[in-house]
């Protein structure tokens, strides 16, 4: 499948508040081609219900349910309840939702809603920060990472949240990147197509909360798989599946790039290589990138996720 | 039919009664059989509905405005922290205009840990944009739900609805009540026609960001929906009566008002206190009255203006504003000013659920009329009796 083979029909309209760049616009656009129209989008307080635009106008071509940072999935279970009252059970209800409000304050939703089988796709845009009120740490800001809020680089390490999903013994998790659109389209595809609760995360190299050019987003994106510093895989059935160059990578067909080459082109890690090199910072980097993959071969060998 | 049972299963089965298409709950004590007894008919078939079984109150709130906006009548019910925790949620079914409606079961909050009977819980979300009832018997409880959804469904209402009653002295204590067929009941209450919902065929943004030029005229419309239904409630309370023959007071029950010079004001359970306080000091010869207040939001001004001529109210409140007073005691004193210079005082009593009898009330008019009672008292602060 090539990217000009996706539905023409755009669901996103002109008009949206993005910012130049902006992953999450790209990736919704692919998300609602793949969705079509018989969807419902609930989003929670964060950038894209701003990029949706303010009353009275909206710039997407489905139902949009704004609601409070914590509470999607809870909303997204009334919603699905609802549609199966009125016999439109084959509405995508689909949760569209920031790393603050998946990871953090609504993680407690999401978990609800999964453990209780929702019908729902709840799909994470994960920029790994709080992008919306401007750039503060969130659980799933990476070790090292600069935001206002953790000045001289993050000391934790990120949430490892798609294991706690698929801790909850969900049908299908999967995640996907902006800059591989068909990968992407594809996932929400299959999403669709399963009943129960589905997760997929994806990974928004964010312009202005990154600190890089907007020009370079999907070269960030690729960046981040060809050096592992993110994977792409499914999760169905209890068995994972590692897609396109991650594949490659988890088999050892080929060694990811220096994460330096990742690192190094985003002003929110400046610091590590500026004024001088922080080796120490960089190789608990690398160790923790290698612990991850060790872990995920010995997952994929062992059949058990 | 006449059941006799508690206020928790009274309002199960008020809540079963009106058809909702949707619940989704959280257990707290003393909530819980609602919860229970709900789930109960939903499984076995004796409610059509759908049933979510929520991991928050926060998510029960959230959930049922998700059912809400497709267009279904719902229904939740809760208490104290259950509520405090829904509070953002509440202010969303409000300002989202959905006809809600919703138990609570006025519960003392902590800490320290408390089950029993206090209004502060529910007191503390009046400016949430809520309807507010305020039962003293389980034959008001069922009454009172079902009028509700009738006047939250209301085109001109649209408005979520919280019936409120307390802690186990209603909860848990077991009444006669007359109970409808639900033939009857299905005319009083017609299937509800939602004016909007979401729906893919027709796809609208709901909720989505409102610039400064547009806020102000959704807080008006509410604010005027408010005092609309100052109308309703007496209207939708007779028709209730002309059907099943009992009524509880429209906005404000009045008991022996018309020549009293004492008016005794509370809400909840101790309304029914209240009114034996009353016929113990007409006995005595004094002339008290009571007014019980049902509906505490939209307040009922205009009904204590109209009352208030060569009266002194003796307020008696089971829930504080800390930093301003007892609840009906601010809400009561803000009405009356440039009305009336009735004399309010305040009695402050029964929180964290200690028991307040009739004669205390009748202690407390006494007080007044002998002129010894402060503007606003504490009532039974000597860590003696009570539950």
């Amino acid at each position: 499948m090539a990217v000009k083979s996706l539905p023409k029909e755009e669901l996103m309209r002109p008009g949206g508040g993005g910012c130049p760049g902006c992953p999450s616009s790209l990736a919704l656009r692919i998300a609602l081609k793949a969705l079509g129209k018989n969807s419902v989008v609930v989003m929670p307080a964060c950038c894209a219900v701003v990029c949706v635009g303010p009353y009275p106008k909206s710039s997407i071509d489905v139902p949009v349910v704004s609601m409070a940072f914590e509470a999607s999935a809870a909303a997204a279970s009334g919603i699905v309840s609802g549609f199966k009252r009125k016999g439109k059970e084959d509405t995508n209800v689909v949760v569209w939702a920031g790393d603050g409000g998946t990871y953090d304050i609504g993680l407690q939703a999401l978990s609800g809603a999964v453990e209780r089988g929702t019908d729902f796709i709840y799909i994470c845009y994960n920029n790994e920060m709080y992008s919306n009120t401007g750039i503060q740490r969130s659980g799933a800001t990476p070790f090292g990472a600069w935001t206002t809020t953790t000045w001289t680089g993050k000391e934790e390490r990120k949430k490892d949240l798609p294991a706690i999903m698929r801790a909850h013994g969900l049908p299908y998790m999967a995640t996907a990147i902006p800059c591989y659109q068909e990968d992407l389209f594809r996932k929400v595809q299959k999403a669709m197509s399963i009943r129960g609760p589905k997760y997929i995360e994806i990974l928004a190299p964010c312009p202005p909360g990154w600190r890089f050019p907007m020009e370079k987003m999907l070269e960030i994106g690729r960046l981040a798989v060809d050096t592992g510093a993110f994977a792409l895989y499914e999760y169905e059935n209890g068995q994972l599946t590692f897609n396109l160059k991650s594949k490659s990578i988890l088999e050892q067909k080929v060694e990811p790039k220096p994460i330096e080459e990742y690192l190094q082109l985003q002003g929110r890690f400046a610091h590590l290589f500026k004024p001088q090199r922080n080796e120490e910072a960089l190789s608990r980097i690398r160790a923790e990138l290698d612990e991850n993959w060790d872990r995920m071969r010995k997952q994929v060998e062992c059949g058990v996720a | 039919m006449i059941i006799i049972d508690t206020g928790d299963r009274i309002a199960a089965k008020a809540a079963q009664m009106a058809r909702p298409e949707f619940i989704a709950a959280y257990p707290i004590t003393p909530q819980t059989v609602i919860v229970e007894k709900t789930a109960e008919y939903a499984e076995t078939g004796e409610l059509d509905a759908e049933y979510v079984r929520v991991e928050s109150e926060h998510s029960a709130m959230t959930a049922v405005i998700g059912a809400a906006i497709t267009g279904i009548r719902t229904f939740t019910a809760t208490s104290s922290h259950g509520l405090a925790l829904m509070h953002e949620m509440l202010h969303w079914a409000a300002l989202s205009r959905l006809p809600i409606v919703m138990v609570n079961v006025n519960r003392t909050l902590g800490p320290g840990w408390n089950i029993w009977a206090d209004q502060t819980d529910a007191l503390a979300q009046r400016d949430t944009g809520w309807v507010q009832f305020y039962c003293s018997s389980c034959q008001e409880i069922f009454d009172a739900i079902l009028q509700a959804y009738r006047l939250a469904e209301m085109e001109d209402v649209q408005l979520p609805v919280m019936v409120n009653y307390d802690a186990f002295v209603l909860s848990h204590t077991s009444m006669p009540v007359e109970v409808p067929d639900q033939a009857e009941i299905d005319k009083f209450l017609p299937p509800y026609r939602a004016l909007w919902q979401i729906d893919p065929d027709d796809p609208i943004t709901y909720a989505n960001m409102v610039p400064q030029a547009h806020y102000g005229g959704i807080r008006k419309d509410m604010q005027d929906a408010h005092e609309r239904v100052k109308d309703l409630v007496p209207r939708i309370a007779n028709d209730w009566e002309q059907r099943f023959g009992t009524n509880h007071g429209g906005l404000v029950d009045q008991i022996q008002c018309e020549d009293a010079e004492y008016v005794l004001v509370t809400m909840g359970a101790f309304g029914a206190e209240a009114k034996v306080a009353v016929e113990q000091l007409r006995d005595e010869g004094v002339k008290a009255g009571l007014a019980r207040i049902r509906l505490f939001r939209p307040f009922p001004s205009e009904v204590f203006w109209e009352l208030s001529r060569g009266r002194t109210f003796v307020v008696v409140d089971r829930g504080v504003s800390v930093g301003a007073g007892g609840g009906i005691y601010t809400e009561l004193k803000s009405a009356l000013y440039g009305h009336s210079t009735a004399p309010v005082h305040s009695f402050i009593a029964g929180l964290g659920g200690k028991d307040v009898t009739y004669g205390e009330m009748a202690d407390m008019v006494k007080r007044v009329a002998a002129g010894k009672a402060g503007e606003v008292e504490w009532w039974g602060l000597d860590g003696q009796g009570g539950a």
